[in-house]
C-alpha cells in the first residue's frame, strides 16, 4: 500500500533527541491551527478567537489565579498518572480516585474538623490521598491477584465513585439547611484552603502540586523503585529476569496514582468548591491522561502541559461567555492534541524518506 | 409479579442488551485481527449523535443508522491511520478516541439535546406476534435486534468457517508469519477497525434512537467500556459476547425495576451495580490465567511494522 506513496517510513537507528523535545510543541501548534480553522469556518475570526482563547483570560490576577488553580487538579493527576504509564500500568481511573480522595477528605472536614482545628487541612488532605489510595488499590489487588485488566476495573470504578458521592450529598450528607439542594453543608473555614493572593482563587493546592512534581523527578530519576519500574515498562521480559517484581511494580503504580489523584480531589472540594456536590470535576482525572502524554510523562513536561491543558479550559469558559461557543469545545480540543501528540511522536522513531521511483 | 411483568422485563433487557451486542461484536473482530481499540465510548457517542442528528433532520431513521455507521467508520478511520499507518501505541490512541469522541459528539450535538424522535419501530409479524407469552417474548422486537442476532450468527460463521476469516485469525495471532505469506495484515486490519467503528456508530443509535429516543452528552455512560469487557468476558468467541450482553442487559433492566418497585436500597447502589457486574465477570474469566492466555489473540494490542 505505502510502495505508492512517493515517502516512506523509516526506523531510525536510535531515537531522535531533537523530535523529542519539539513533538508536543508542534502537536499544540498543530492543535491551534487546526482549532482556529475550525472555528473560521464558524464565522470566528482567527485574530478574535486568539484574544478570547489565550490573551482575555489571564489579563487580569484572577484569571492568572484561575489558569494555576485549574492546573492544579491535572498536574496532580497526571504527575500519579505518568508514573503508571511509564511502567505500563494503565490506570485511566484517576477521575474516580479524585472523587473518593474528596469524599474521604470532605469526610474529615465535614466532620472532624471542629476536633481538629488548625491541623484539619493537613489530615484532609491526608484521608484524600488514602482514600484514593484505596480506590487504586482495588485494581491494583485485581490485576496481581487475578490478572485482570486495569483499565477496565479503574474506569467501572469511576462510575461507581460518582454515585457514591451522589448518594452521600443527596442522602446522610446533605445539608439540613440547603434548601433541598443535593450538596452537604459548606465547610467550616479552618477546612478549607484559602487563596493564596488577593483577588485570585488559587490556593496551596497549586504549591503542593509542584512539590509532588520534584517528588516525582526523584522517585522516577534518584531511587532504586523508579529505575525498576522504568525497566518493568521498556522491557518486561529483561525486568522479569532480572528479577524486578511486576506485582511490586502494579502496587506502587497505582498507589502513587491514587494518592495523587485523592489530594487533588481534596484540594478542590476544600478549595474552589468549599463543599460536596454531585458533579466536582469538568473530567480533570480524564484530561490529566492527555495532560501526562502531552507533557511526555516527564514531571517538567507535564507541569507546562497542565497550564496549557488549564489555559483551554479558561479559553473554552470564555468563549462560552464571549462567543457563544458551547464550553464541550475544550473537550474537542483536548483530544485532538492528543491525537497530534500521537502523531507526532512517531518522528522520534521514524523518518520519511523518498521511495526512489524505479 | 406475574408473568406479563417478567415478560416485559426479558423484552427491555433484549433492549438494553442490543446496543452493548453490536458494540461488542464489531470490537471482537477488531481484536481478532490483532488490533486493541480503546475507544469504543467515543465511536458510540458520535453515533448515537450523528444517528439522532440524521434521523431528526431528515425524518428517516434508516438515514440515520447510516449516518451513524458513516460516522462510527469515519472516526474509526482516524484510529487506524494513527495505529495501523503511524504505528502510535493502541491504547493511548483508543484512549484518545474516546475523549475526542466525547468532546465532538457534545460539540456537534448541542442543536439536537431535548428534540424528540420516534422510537424505532417494532416489527409486527401477523400470526407468531399475537401468540400469548411466546409473542411478546420472542416476536415483539424491532428490526435491529434481530438484525444483531443474524450479525453475530454470520460473524461466527465467517472466523470459523471462512477463508477471510482464516486471514483474520492469522492475522491476530501471528502478523509476521501472516505477512510472510502474503497477507495484506495492515489492510486486513483497517477494514476490521472501520467495521468495528461502524457496529459502535450502530450501537450509539441504538441508544439514541430506541433505547431512550433522545439525545443527551455522554449519554453511553460507559456502555461502550462495558462492551470492551464483554470481549474479554466472551473470550473473543461471538455467541459467548452475545450472551454477555444478554447477562448485562438483565442486569440493567433488574436494577432499573428494582429502583422502580421502590426497594429499599438507594437508587445510587442500584445503578452501581452494571458497573460492579463488570468488575465481577472480569475477575472471574481472568481468575485463571490460562483462560486468556489461550483465548486472547496473541498479537493484542501490539502494533506491526511490515517493514514496507
Amino acid at each position: 500500500m505505502a510502495s505508492r506513496w512517493p515517502w516512506r517510513l523509516e526506523r531510525r537507528a536510535k531515537p531522535s533527541a531533537l523530535m523529542r523535545l519539539v513533538s508536543s510543541p508542534l502537536a499544540a501548534l498543530a492543535m491551534l491551527l487546526t482549532g482556529f480553522i475550525a472555528l473560521s469556518a464558524l464565522g470566528v475570526s482567527s485574530a478574535a478567537a486568539f484574544k478570547v482563547f489565550f490573551i482575555e483570560p489571564v489579563s487580569s490576577i484572577y484569571g492568572v489565579g484561575e489558569l494555576l488553580l485549574k492546573a492544579t487538579p491535572l498536574m496532580l493527576c497526571a504527575l500519579g498518572l505518568a508514573i503508571g504509564y511509564r511502567s505500563n500500568v494503565w490506570n485511566i481511573g484517576a477521575e474516580g480516585q479524585f472523587t473518593l480522595g474528596a469524599i474521604t477528605g470532605g469526610g474529615v472536614g465535614l466532620y472532624a474538623s471542629q476536633w481538629l482545628g488548625s491541623a484539619s487541612v493537613p489530615v484532609m488532605l491526608a484521608a484524600g490521598a488514602l482514600g484514593g489510595m484505596a480506590w487504586a488499590a482495588i485494581p491494583a489487588y485485581l490485576r496481581v491477584r487475578f490478572h485482570t485488566n486495569e483499565i477496565f476495573v479503574s474506569l467501572m470504578l469511576v462510575y461507581i465513585a460518582q454515585l457514591l458521592l451522589s448518594w452521600l450529598v443527596h442522602g446522610p450528607w446533605r445539608d439540613p439547611a440547603g434548601q433541598n439542594f443535593p450538596q452537604s453543608p459548606p465547610f467550616p473555614d479552618q477546612a478549607t484552603l484559602s487563596p493564596l493572593l488577593e483577588g485570585a482563587r488559587v490556593n496551596a493546592g497549586f504549591l503542593i502540586a509542584l512539590s509532588c512534581a520534584v517528588l516525582s523527578w526523584w522517585f522516577g530519576a534518584k531511587t532504586g523503585a523508579g529505575f525498576r519500574m522504568r525497566v518493568g515498562g521498556l522491557a518486561p521480559a529483561a525486568a522479569a529476569y532480572a528479577g524486578i517484581s511486576e506485582a511490586r511494580n502494579v502496587w506502587l503504580a497505582m498507589l502513587i496514582g491514587g494518592a495523587t489523584a485523592g489530594i487533588a480531589g481534596v484540594c478542590e472540594v476544600a478549595g474552589p468548591i468549599g463543599l460536596l456536590q454531585p458533579v466536582i470535576s469538568p473530567g480533570y482525572g480524564f484530561a490529566a491522561i492527555i495532560v501526562a502524554f502531552v507533557g511526555r510523562l516527564h514531571p517538567l513536561g507535564i507541569v507546562l502541559a497542565s497550564l496549557l491543558m488549564s489555559a483551554l479550559y479558561l479559553g473554552g469558559e470564555s468563549a462560552q461567555v464571549e462567543l457563544q461557543l458551547p464550553s464541550s469545545i475544550t473537550g474537542l480540543f483536548q483530544g485532538t492534541l492528543l491525537f497530534f501528540l500521537l502523531a507526532a511522536e512517531l518522528f522520534i522513531h521514524f523518518r520519511l524518506r523518498p521511495v526512489a521511483r524505479a | 409479579m406475574n408473568v406479563n411483568t417478567w415478560i416485559t422485563i426479558a423484552a427491555s433487557a433484549v433492549g438494553a442488551a442490543t446496543p452493548l451486542a453490536y458494540a461488542a461484536l464489531g470490537e471482537l473482530v477488531v481484536e481478532r485481527t490483532g488490533v486493541l481499540n480503546l475507544g469504543v465510548e467515543g465511536m458510540m457517542l458520535v453515533g448515537a449523535m450523528s444517528g439522532f442528528a440524521a434521523g431528526v433532520t431528515s425524518g428517516s431513521l434508516l438515514l440515520g443508522y447510516l449516518a451513524a455507521a458513516a460516522a462510527g467508520m469515519l472516526i474509526a478511520l482516524l484510529f487506524g491511520f494513527l495505529t495501523l499507518t503511524l504505528q502510535t501505541n493502541q491504547v493511548a490512541t483508543g484512549l484518545a478516541l474516546t475523549l475526542f469522541g466525547v468532546g465532538l459528539s457534545a460539540f456537534a450535538g448541542r442543536a439536537y439535546v431535548g428534540l424528540p424522535i420516534a422510537r424505532v419501530p417494532f416489527v409486527h409479524v401477523p400470526g407468531v406476534s399475537d401468540l400469548p407469552v411466546l409473542g411478546p417474548l420472542l416476536f415483539h422486537y424491532d428490526p435491529l435486534v434481530y438484525l444483531s442476532i443474524v450479525l453475530c450468527v454470520l460473524i461466527a460463521w465467517m472466523l470459523k468457517s471462512t477463508r477471510l476469516g482464516l486471514r483474520i485469525r492469522a492475522v491476530g495471532e501471528q502478523p509476521a508469519v501472516a505477512h510472510a505469506l502474503g497477507e495484506p495484515v495492515i489492510r486486513i486490519r483497517y477494514l476490521a477497525v472501520l467495521f468495528g467503528g461502524a457496529m459502535s456508530g450502530i450501537a450509539g443509535a441504538y441508544l439514541s434512537t430506541a433505547v431512550t429516543p433522545m439525545w443527551v452528552e455522554g449519554m453511553s455512560a460507559g456502555r461502550g467500556w462495558i462492551a470492551l469487557a464483554l470481549v474479554v468476558f466472551g473470550t473473543w468467541k461471538p455467541w459467548r459476547v452475545l450472551g454477555g450482553a444478554y447477562l448485562f442487559g438483565t442486569v440493567t433492566v433488574l436494577q432499573l425495576y428494582a429502583q422502580g418497585l421502590g426497594v429499599h436500597i438507594p437508587s445510587e447502589f442500584l445503578s452501581m451495580l452494571p458497573y460492579l457486574a463488570t468488575i465481577i465477570v472480569l475477575v472471574l474469566i481472568c481468575r485463571d490465567a490460562r483462560t486468556i492466555l489461550l483465548n486472547q489473540p496473541a498479537s493484542l494490542g501490539r502494533s506491526f511494522y511490515p517493514g514496507l
